[in-house]
């Protein structure tokens, strides 16, 4: 049997000797495997799950996130596709706007930097974040629930640098890449699109600051599109093309990956493979408990605090309800300040503690009406989990 | 101090002023582990190493749940034939054993 130190010595690049044994998280993942190692190995990045080391796939602890809504630029989980320039020079930097425009441009920073400031707070989430908790299983990076984050963006509307160049009438689409590369020739390219009424809503935007700082290379120095709402795979990195089109985009990365079933909850009966599909696209409501990890053994108390961090998706969190005892009784949250409806939100509420196992449950409703459902959707992505979570705790 | 630089900036921003943007030249980790051998009589690793190393670190390989034959299948089609990977098709076979037997040790 591959035993665990001897997985975590092959997947950690180290010799398994005790001597050297490094941190490992367990990710609770049914039928595993479970352990992660940590690394401080990636550069601007603090002590992250390494799930990937080449293309870099970083997670954020869950601890992270009981600190505070915003998640720290050095702890922003990591997630790329391809090879990526490891080093940017910001003054050479060009951004092109071209396609269905009636100007095409050539942006520097400055010039973005000269354009109309725009802030905005918003969760930054993986398409498959929670993938390994999905049963059945899929295949795909087996994240647990820390392939998100939350920052405050700063940069240019989208709109204001396309009305710059003038979209031309007739425009459907607009599709956006960066400076990443596919290893091999004739391998898709990573570029994604939006509709362009979407595109020019005025709240899509190029961030070239997240949380007051430059980006970190890893997240997409110097520039990223952040589409709020909607899932990361939106949010391109390094983005240094934009392009409007006439049509849409057919090309593999809208058109065959990153597809989900084409109803409301992206579910599928397990094991469906033929079934109508659709881009996934925004995003559903979603709480954690963060206050106790999953398999916390506690003092006993008779009133238990519970906290942790709800989104509302593409509309803001309405509100948040607790369960100690597995979804039989709720009691409301109460909401931490609301730092806008795109961004995670505190929640904290007090349960009756019970000696022994207790199953506690989180459950956000956004504004829309949306609520979690209690049972998971499937789909073979693994995509857009968002069913009530449960943190199972002993109290003695 | 990558903490002080950092902290400049968010002052620099906060306070309405221009960001600075610093050049960055960054170094990324490295790991050179190899898809390990499984044991006597065990398919042997050389075809997946000598394929499956070019783009990818071997972690995500080693994480996957346990996966069926077809569904390894699947993702060796997948690396081939949309991401154009330049795997032999004579090592499909050798490739997919492996992938199995390591499959079949998963645990939690």
């Amino acid at each position: 049997m591959t035993d665990r130190r001897q997985f975590l010595a092959a997947v950690a690049g180290l010799a398994a000797s005790p001597a050297r044994a490094q941190k490992t998280v367990d990710l609770h993942l049914p039928g595993g495997p479970s352990a992660r190692p940590m690394t401080t190995a990636f550069p601007q990045k603090a002590a992250m799950i390494l799930q990937r080391t080449t293309p870099p796939l970083l997670e954020t602890p869950m601890a992270v996130f009981d600190r505070g809504i915003i998640t720290p630029n050095e702890l922003h989980y990591v997630r790329w596709h391809w090879s990526f320039p490891t080093a940017v020079d910001p003054a050479a930097f060009r951004l092109k706007v071209g396609g269905a425009v009636a100007t095409p441009l050539s942006l520097s920073l400055a010039d973005l930097v000269a354009l109309p400031r725009f802030e905005i707070t918003a969760v930054n989430q993986c398409s498959g974040n929670s993938r390994g908790l999905v049963q059945p299983r899929v295949a795909g990076a087996q994240w647990g629930h820390g392939a998100m984050g939350n920052a405050r963006w700063t940069g240019v509307r989208l709109r204001d640098v396309l009305d710059r160049a003038g979209v031309t009438p007739g425009a459907v689409a607009v599709r956006f890449a960066g400076l990443d590369t596919p290893l091999v020739d004739d391998a898709p390219d990573f570029a994604k699109s939006l509709g362009v009424d979407h595109a020019r809503d005025g709240e899509v935007m190029l961030a070239y600051a997240m949380n007051g700082a430059p980006l970190p290379l890893l997240n997409g120095f110097p520039l990223r599109l952040v589409v709020p709402g909607w899932y990361s795979t939106y949010w391109v990195k390094m983005v240094d093309s934009i392009e409007v089109l006439t049509e849409a985009d057919h090309g593999y990365w809208m058109a065959k990956a990153y597809q989900v079933p084409a109803n409301p909850t992206a579910n599928v009966a397990p094991g469906t493979t033929d079934f109508a599909k659709q881009p996934i696209s925004r995003m559903p409501p979603r709480s954690f408990i963060t206050s106790m990890a999953d398999g916390a053994r506690l003092a006993f108390r008779a009133a238990l605090p519970v906290g942790g961090i709800a989104m509302g998706g593409d509309s803001g969190v309405r509100g948040v309800e607790i369960s100690g005892d597995g979804g039989a009784n709720w009691v409301a949250a109460k909401l931490g300040p609301d730092a806008g409806k795109y961004s995670f939100r505190r929640f904290d509420a007090v349960v009756a503690g019970v000696r022994g196992p207790m199953q506690l449950m989180a459950r956000a409703r956004n504004m829309a009406g949306d609520v979690q459902p209690m049972q998971p959707n499937w789909n073979p992505g693994g995509y857009a989990r968002n069913v009530v979570e449960t943190i199972h705790a002993a109290l003695a | 101090m990558r903490c002080l630089v950092l902290g400049a900036a968010v002052l620099a921003v906060g306070a309405g002023a221009a960001p600075v943007f610093r050049a960055l030249d960054v170094e990324l980790p490295f790991n050179a582990r190899m898809y390990p051998a499984l044991g006597r009589g065990a398919p042997p690793p050389e075809a997946i190493n000598n394929n499956c190393l070019a783009c990818h670190s071997i972690e995500l390989v080693m994480t996957q749940p346990k996966l069926t034959r077809p569904e390894w299948t699947a993702e060796v089609t997948k690396m081939r034939s949309t991401y154009k990977a330049p795997v032999d098709p004579a090592d499909d076979a050798a490739i997919i054993e492996w992938l199995v037997a390591m499959s079949a040790k998963t645990t939690g």
